[in-house]
Parts: C-alpha cells; sequence; structure tokens
C-alpha cells in the first residue's frame, strides 16, 4: 500500500503538535497550573496519530488516555482541551471531567472512561450498529498493554470475532502498565497472540513509526469494510515519561529508556521527511512555528476562559431532566 | 504512643499482621516493587518478597476471584484496588461470590478488599467516588470506613482477623493530612461499633470517614452559637451499630446525617429510616440527611466544591434543626 505526500504531512504535522501539546501541558503542570493529575503519550504519539488518521470522518473512535493524538486528528481542538485541564467552562466537558477523559459524538469520538478496556466492548458495539444498519464504517478501539488483560478485553474480542464487525482493536504496547512490566501482565511477549485465541488476525508493528501504524490501520479499516471483521494491531513502543507526570519511573531500567529515545517518533519522521524530500528543514520549522502558535493561544484561551458555576454539577446528569 | 499518619497506620497493620501471621499476604496492582499508587505497601515487597506482596496483571475481577480462593483454603487475602473506582469491576466477584459463600454451602472467604475512595482531590468521576453504598444492599459483606489513624489501624487488623469479605474503604483525602496517636502495642477496634468522637446534647451528627472531619469543624463553630453537637463516627457501615445510634438520638432528639456519597439511595435513607422506626418518639425534628450531590464527581473545582458536602452545609441544617 502506498502513501501520499499529503497524508504524510499530515502524520507529521498531528505526530509534532501532539508532542508539541502534550509537553506544554506537562510544563504547566509541573508549575502547579493545573488540577489533578496529567498522563501523556510522550514517546508513543505515532500510535494514537497513526491510528486516527487512517480512519474516515464517518468512523467512530473510543481511545483511553494516552490517546491524545487522536483527540486532536478528529478535530477535538487543542483550546477545547486546553481549557478541560484547566477545568473551565470552555473545556469539552464544560469542567465535568479532566484531562482527556473527554468525547464528542458529532466527530465521532467517545467518552473514555477510565476504567481500562472498557471501551473495547463498547466500541464492538459501535461496530455491531454499522453491520445491522449496513453501514460501510469502522468502529476503533484502543487500550494499553495492561488492559487486555480485563476481562472486558476478552469479552470484546469474542463477541467481535463471533459477529464479525467491522472494529479493528489498537493495542499501546509500551511494556509498562503504570509499574507492572509487560512480564508480570502476561507470560507472553507478543499482546498479539491474545488475538489468535479469538481467531481475530492481528499485526504486530513497530509503534514508533507512524507510517507502519497508518499503513496497518489503513489494512485492517479495508478488511473491516469489506465485511471480513474485526482486527488486532500491537504497537510495540516505550513511554518515555513516567505512568503520570508525578511518577519518576524509577522502575524502568534507564538503557531501556537510552535504547528507546534513539527510536523517537518525532524525529524519526522528520528524518523520513527529509531524506525522502518530502519536506524540507524549512517547511518543518514552518509546520512548528504554527504549531507553537496554536498552542500559546490554546493556552491564552484556557486561562482567560471562566471557570463553571458550582451549580452546573448537577447540570446535564439526565438527557431527558428529571 | 506514636503519633502518625492515616497512611502509615493502614502500612503499619498490613506489616504487623504479615509478620504476625504467615497466612496473611497482599495482592494488587503497583502494590510490590512500587510500593503503591499511594505509596501505602512502600517497603513490604523488599522485607516479605513477591508471594506475599504480589503484583498482579491488570484484573481486579481475576484477582479478586483468586483471592477469594485463597482464602477458601484458609490464607488471609489482603487486596487493593488502587482506586475504589476500579471495585466496579471486581463488583460480580464481591457480590456473586465472596458475599454468598458463607451463607451458601458454609465457605469462610476471609478477604479485605482496601479501597482508597473519595473526593476532594480533582480526580473526577473515575477517580474520587465512594462506592460504599454500592454494597450496602448486599448481605454477606463488611464493610468499614475509618476516619482518624488510630480506627484506621485498629480496623485493618480487625478486618484481616475476620473470617469475613471485609470492605475497607480508605478515604484518600485523609492519608497524608490527617494524624493521630496511635499504640505502640497490638490493639485493634472492633467491627460494628461506633465511636462517640463528641460528646454533645443538643444534636447528634452521624457520620463516616471524612466526614466527620467536616462535622466536628462545623460543632466548633456551633459550639460558637450555643449549640452543644454529638458527633457519631460510624466507622463500620455494615453492621450499622444500631444501639449507639438509637442511644443519641434517645439522648439528643435531633438527628443529621452526613455522608460524602450522592444523597439518593445512600446510607442516610437507611439510617433515618431505623431511627424512624424505633425511636420515633424522641425525635423533637425531621431527620435530615446530608450527602453529595445526585450527580457524578465532577473535576472543576467550584463544581466539586458544590458537589461535596461541606461545613456550611452542616451548620445551616444544624441551626434550622434546632429553631424547629
Ligand atoms: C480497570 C482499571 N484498573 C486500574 C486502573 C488504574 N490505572 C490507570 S492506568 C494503569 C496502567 C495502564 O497500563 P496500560 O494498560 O499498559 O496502559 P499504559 O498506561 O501503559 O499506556 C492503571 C493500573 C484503571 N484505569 N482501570
Amino acid at each position: 500500500m502506498d502513501i501520499e505526500k499529503a497524508d504524510l504531512l499530515r502524520l507529521y504535522h498531528f505526530l509534532k503538535l501532539t508532542r508539541r501539546f502534550e509537553d506544554r501541558i506537562t510544563a504547566l503542570y509541573r508549575q502547579g497550573r493545573i488540577l489533578g493529575g496529567v498522563w501523556t503519550s510522550n514517546g508513543m504519539e505515532a500510535i494514537s496519530v497513526g491510528y486516527a488518521c487512517a480512519l474516515d470522518k464517518d468512523d467512530v473512535i473510543a481511545p483511553y488516555f494516552r490517546d491524545m493524538g487522536a483527540y486532536i486528528v478528529r478535530g477535538i481542538t487543542v483550546n477545547r482541551i486546553m481549557a478541560q485541564y484547566f477545568g473551565k467552562k470552555t473545556g469539552v466537558t464544560g469542567g465535568r471531567e479532566g484531562n482527556v477523559h473527554v468525547g464528542d459524538i458529532n466527530l465521532g469520538v467517545l467518552g473514555y472512561p477510565s476504567h481500562l478496556a472498557d471501551n473495547y466492548p463498547v466500541a464492538a458495539g459501535v461496530a455491531l450498529s454499522f453491520k445491522i444498519r449496513g453501514e460501510r464504517r469502522v468502529a476503533a478501539a484502543c487500550t494499553g498493554d495492561g488492559g487486555t488483560s480485563r476481562g472486558d478485553f476478552h469479552e470484546a474480542m469474542n463477541m467481535a470475532s463471533v459477529w464479525k464487525v467491522p472494529v479493528v482493536f489498537v493495542c499501546n504496547n509500551n511494556q509498562y502498565a503504570y509499574s507492572t512490566p509487560l512480564s508480570l501482565q502476561m507470560a507472553i511477549n507478543n499482546v498479539a497472540e491474545r488475538a489468535l485465541a479469538y481467531s481475530i488476525p492481528a499485526e504486530t508493528v513497530d509503534g514508533n513509526d507512524v507510517i507502519e501504524v497508518f499503513l496497518a490501520m489503513k489494512r485492517a479499516c479495508e478488511r473491516a469494510r469489506e465485511g471480513n471483521g474485526p482486527s488486532f494491531i500491537e504497537c510495540r513502543t516505550m513511554r518515555m515519561h513516567g505512568h503520570s507526570e508525578h511518577d519518576a519511573a524509577k522502575y524502568v531500567p534507564r538503557e531501556l529508556l537510552e535504547e528507546w529515545k534513539k527510536k523517537d517518533p518525532v524525529i524519526r519522521m522528520e528524518n523520513y521527511l527529509l531524506s525522502n524530500n518530502v519536506a524540507s528543514q524549512k517547511d518543518l520549522s514552518d509546520i512548528d512555528a504554527g504549531i507553537m502558535k496554536e498552542i500559546a493561544e490554546a493556552e491564552e484561551f484556557a486561562e482567560k476562559s471562566p471557570l463553571p458555576e458550582g451549580e452546573d454539577a448537577v447540570k446535564g446528569v439526565y438527557a431527558t431532566p428529571v | 504512643m506514636s503519633e502518625i499518619t492515616y497512611l502509615q497506620a493502614i502500612h503499619d497493620a498490613l506489616d504487623e499482621e504479615m509478620s504476625d501471621n504467615k497466612d496473611v499476604f497482599l495482592m494488587g496492582e503497583d502494590i510490590g516493587y512500587y510500593g503503591g499508587a499511594f505509596r501505602v505497601t512502600e517497603g513490604l515487597y523488599d522485607k516479605y518478597g513477591r508471594w506475599r506482596v504480589i503484583d498482579t496483571p491488570l484484573s481486579e475481577s481475576g484477582f479478586t476471584g483468586a483471592a477469594i480462593g485463597a482464602s477458601l483454603m484458609g490464607m488471609r487475602p489482603v487486596i487493593e484496588m488502587q482506586f475504589a473506582d476500579f471495585i466496579s469491576c471486581a463488583f460480580d466477584q464481591i457480590v456473586t461470590v465472596a458475599a454468598k459463600n458463607y451463607f451458601r454451602w458454609g465457605g469462610k472467604t476471609p478477604i479485605v478488599v482496601r479501597s482508597p475512595f473519595g473526593g476532594n482531590v480533582h480526580g473526577g468521576a473515575f477517580h474520587s467516588q465512594c462506592p460504599e453504598g454500592w454494597f450496602l444492599n448486599v448481605p454477606g459483606l463488611k464493610i468499614v470506613a475509618p476516619s482518624n489513624p488510630y480506627d484506621a489501624k485498629g480496623l485493618l487488623k480487625s478486618s484481616i482477623r475476620d473470617d469475613d469479605p471485609v470492605l475497607y474503604f480508605e478515604h484518600k483525602f485523609l492519608y497524608r493530612r490527617i494524624k493521630g496517636d496511635v499504640p505502640d502495642e497490638d490493639y485493634t477496634v472492633p467491627i460494628g461499633k461506633s465511636r462517640i468522637t463528641r460528646e454533645g446534647k443538643d444534636l447528634t451528627v452521624i457520620t463516616y470517614s471524612a466526614m466527620v472531619h467536616v462535622a466536628s469543624e462545623a460543632a466548633e463553630i456551633l459550639e460558637g452559637e450555643g449549640i452543644s453537637t454529638e458527633i457519631i463516627d460510624l466507622r463500620t457501615l455494615m453492621p450499622l451499630d444500631k444501639d449507639g445510634i438509637l442511644a443519641s438520638v434517645k439522648k439528643t432528639n435531633k438527628v443529621i446525617i452526613l455522608y460524602e456519597t450522592p444523597r439518593t439511595g445512600g446510607i442516610g435513607g437507611e439510617i433515618a429510616a431505623l431511627i424512624s422506626e424505633d425511636v420515633f418518639d424522641y425525635l423533637d425534628g425531621p431527620i435530615i440527611r446530608i450527602g453529595a450531590k445526585d450527580t457524578p464527581v465532577p473535576y472543576s473545582p467550584p463544581m466539586e466544591e458544590c458537589y461535596l458536602p461541606n461545613v456550611d452545609d452542616v451548620v445551616v441544617a444544624a441551626r434550622k434543626l434546632i429553631a424547629y
């Protein structure tokens, strides 16, 4: 499968935006300007960006908490997300929730429930509705390697396979779940092996290569749209920050981090674009300048936005007010 | 006596019970090498090794079931839900299996489920809930929720030694904020007994966990207005200390029930019903329930403040009740 120049630039733009945006959020967290926790996808941005960019506008995603890239690709603006972190009324959830516990049905983004892998059966259900209605749409869900140990993960995989519904399950295998290494999480090295038990075709891809993730996702979506059922994509990567920004991640051997630092997905894509003459250094600098401006504006927007009223807490609990 | 934090009290109870009884072991996510998300189990992995402080896969239902299995073989597992919110994933094992084993076939299930719960930490809807109410309607479980280091340690020891499944709710807001004196020698706090943390004669506030501190602050303010408040710290929600509750109502004749779960369907309704059934004649005013708002726990500070019951809510309710 080939990839077009426009796709390459689009992938790069979102990769860089995700990196810069989360770096800024981390800095703001350290300055004590964000309440609650911050969990980033540093080092793993290629996964959420890659899978989200491969989807069509009508497709639906059920992301997890390290999918900042996917939220942005789907059109949830950095303004709204920044305001969310600040607990402002203009945030995606109007102050109801923090960090990336967001969703927007109009953009085909389902809200992420913190309980890992709870989004997998839900995505299977989204795909089921597409099948029942005869729509050529795809649902995608993502979770971490840890999340794949949950019963809900296994129940979802089983149902989706039996029903042959158009869903793509993505797994962000960053080798750790909080402090728990893969070896204590499962007795296999490749999460993809879990898919075998459900007769779901699976691939393991280099999660630090955004093009590889993108193309694997394209193939899986194609299969789904042709009526051939679910797929599983394991993206191998490394979490380069702590579990959350207050975690120094001392449990991760430093050498492992050094090794993965060399595979940085953003730098890698930059090198690819430059060496294949897809973009010049100037092009990349221009993209970056635009991104920095966008983020600065988002911060200002969030800063200036009002906090919600306390009483807003009880509004919107029911769709049909009681 | 030593002055220690609420968190240290929980840690010490685990440590002492583990050193006294080889059948006691711990399971949970990140509790071993890392020492737990809140650092409650820090150091225990080094001391007791990986088969007594077990880092589990991310499988709440799985390791709860496994704890049940080990307990049926005479072991005494203490499991940790990283956040109480995730107890929902283990709901089936707790409600369907643990709670009913003894009644159905005499299988003793001495597990302890430690769950850091509660709000005021800007954790949002999945890191701030108070799930104890979900389990009140399930006979076969014991539910405790200490408010201070002394009770935290004594109740955890009792929970570990108890032959039934005990849900132990520890308030994460109190972990490092509340300190208190704890005896150096072994002691326990009995499950099922409340404690009067403040004597009073004009009204009773019945509460538990972090809300005890809210009630105490309110009582100070009310004292200044000449209103004498009695505070009952329930300590145990199941079984409820009916005698302790009724005795205080008979004495003060006015009652506020204060709790951090959403007001509707919470423990307040249960206690109110109990009081009106048994000591209705002693009441000099309506029983007032103060709970959290009936909404998922919100994140943004003004909304979370609005959501949680506060000192002012208690003071206003008390004045109203006294004037009644
Ligand atoms: C059911 C459930 N249990 C516990 C948690 C608390 N928790 C949040 S993230 C995390 C580790 C997740 O690891 P993984 O699924 O591998 O994703 P990663 O963070 O590595 O991207 C844990 C234990 C949770 N969110 N959901």
